[in-house]
């Protein structure tokens, strides 16, 4: 902790530990298994989509990574070491953006994400200005939010991921409301991300075109008694 | 390390003062929902001389335990509020992980809360002590009673909010868990008051109230942040 794990080069850890990783997670919610013993590798420049129906625990999985949801059993690693041994490396090098943008609408764009930046301690490689205009909400840094459209909301949301440094992203559909414009930007921005040794997950129902895409579909992760109830999802 | 400590320290600060910013400036923007428990304070004092008694005589021997109930429930009504909205547009996860501590955040709105609940209703209750003929050796200690006893308030009051913030109708439940609490301030406040307009000391009743508002800064943004992380899970 002497160092910023953000910025020193030496923090990047060698190919060979898994930046993230899960041993044999297992979650269920309200005494029904959504999935068991899953297991995953996430080297430095993935991004890995999870993929499964609607109620197959995609947002249950991510909200336990986050560490809002610790109702889960196995374990999840941080550069090789439990995530609760680094819990202050973690929270450091996470980015997190729920279903719910956590957006307040009395308040304008530009106060939004000044909170943001300052919740987040992270340091920021971007001003406000420029974050904001880089999701195309330049003009509309003072106005108050609820005269803005859905996908406009979630685009104040999705404005923190150009001020952030951390190498974790977990973005729960973030391409919600977005128009195809924006979602072309959004993924152009996610390759940077992987090309700069970042790590996304993230939940969507659109085919992604990345090159270092990689699929987790939850349904191989069910107990058997409910994959014979769901239909096969072909995504 | 050093420095380390030094660059969390100063965050852990902005932290404090961009959400007590970010919470005065949403206050001040929802100002009639802001208004809501000072003008419920107001009026229940002005009915009490039209439904009990206009004799000041009567009055004045009730006044200083009628305002400090009032201000009690004028603070009560308002702690539903007070994670609700961050719950439920989903800013409080990032609360929750932000790598600064919670306990701060917590802080900041429980205090902004105070500002905007129990600093207006203790700057009020001179002018509603003089409805209710207060004699005039009351008013400092009601100010100052006043002061102490809803900051504390606020503070209890937010482990009460935390605790049922994830449910849909917690309102009859906050009241219930947080009221027995506010009982031990209600008497230390309402008591010094008595004293003070029968001449007699205060000072052990003051000390009380402080030692209440000393032990709530310290755990009731623990037990908050705590309550609240239970409250997301699942």
């Amino acid at each position: 902790m002497t160092e910023s794990p953000l910025t020193s080069p030496e923090a990047f850890s060698p190919p060979s530990t898994p930046l993230l990783a899960l041993r044999q997670v297992s979650c269920e919610r309200d005494e029904r298994q959504l999935f068991t013993q899953l297991n995953l590798r996430a080297y430095p420049g993935d991004v890995i989509q999870i993929v499964g129906p609607n109620g197959s625990g995609k947002t249950t999985l991510l909200r336990a990574l986050a560490g809002i949801n610790k109702d889960y059993t196995g374990d999840v690693l941080w550069a090789g070491r439990p995530v609760t041994d680094v819990a202050w490396e973690y929270s450091h090098n996470l980015l997190y953006i729920g279903h719910l943008p956590g957006v307040k609408k009395a308040l304008s764009p530009l106060e939004n994400l000044r909170w943001y930046a300052a919740i987040s301690g992270h340091q920021t490689r971007a001003t406000l200005y420029s974050a904001l205009e880089a999701v195309g909400l330049y003009g509309y840094e003072d106005t108050p939010c609820y005269q803005l459209s859905a996908g406009q909301l979630r685009r104040v949301a999705l404005a923190r991921l150009y001020l952030s440094q951390a190498r974790l992203w977990i973005l729960d559909e973030p391409f919600t409301a977005i128009d195809k414009r924006g979602a072309a930007q959004l993924e152009t921005l996610f390759a940077h991300h992987a090309e700069q040794g970042g790590v996304i997950l993230l939940t969507s129902h659109q085919d992604l075109a990345l090159p270092s895409l990689k699929h987790l579909n939850l349904l191989d992760y069910q107990p058997a008694s409910i994959v014979d109830n769901l239909e096969p999802d072909h995504g | 390390m050093v420095d380390a400590a030094v660059s969390s320290g100063s965050a852990t600060f902005a932290v404090f003062w961009a959400t007590l910013r970010r919470d005065l400036l949403l206050a001040v923007r929802h100002r009639a929902e802001m208004v809501n428990p000072l003008v419920f304070f107001l009026i229940a004092i002005t009915l009490i001389p039209l439904g009990v008694s206009p004799e000041s005589k009567t009055l004045a021997a009730i006044a200083p335990g009628l305002i400090w109930v009032m201000a009690l429930l004028a603070t009560l009504l308002s702690l539903d509020g007070l994670f609700r909205s961050d719950f439920e547009d989903g800013s409080l996860e990032q609360m929750l992980i932000s790598p600064q501590p919670l306990y701060f955040t917590v802080l900041a709105k429980v205090m902004v809360h105070w500002l905007v609940t129990g600093l207006p209703l203790t700057l009020m209750s001179p002018l509603l002590g003089v409805m209710l003929a207060l004699p005039s050796g009351g008013y400092g200690p009601l100010c100052v009673t006043l002061l102490l006893g809803t900051a504390s308030m606020s503070l209890i009051g937010a482990v009460g909010a935390a605790l049922t913030v994830a449910l849909r109708k917690g309102g009859l439940l906050l009241s219930l868990i947080v009221m027995p609490l506010y009982v031990p301030v209600l008497i230390f406040g309402a008591s010094a008051v008595h004293n003070a307009v029968l001449s007699s000391p205060i000072n052990s009743q003051l000390a009380v109230l402080g030692a209440f508002l000393a032990l709530a800064v310290v755990l009731a943004p623990l037990a908050a942040a705590g309550a609240l992380r239970v409250s997301s899970d699942g």
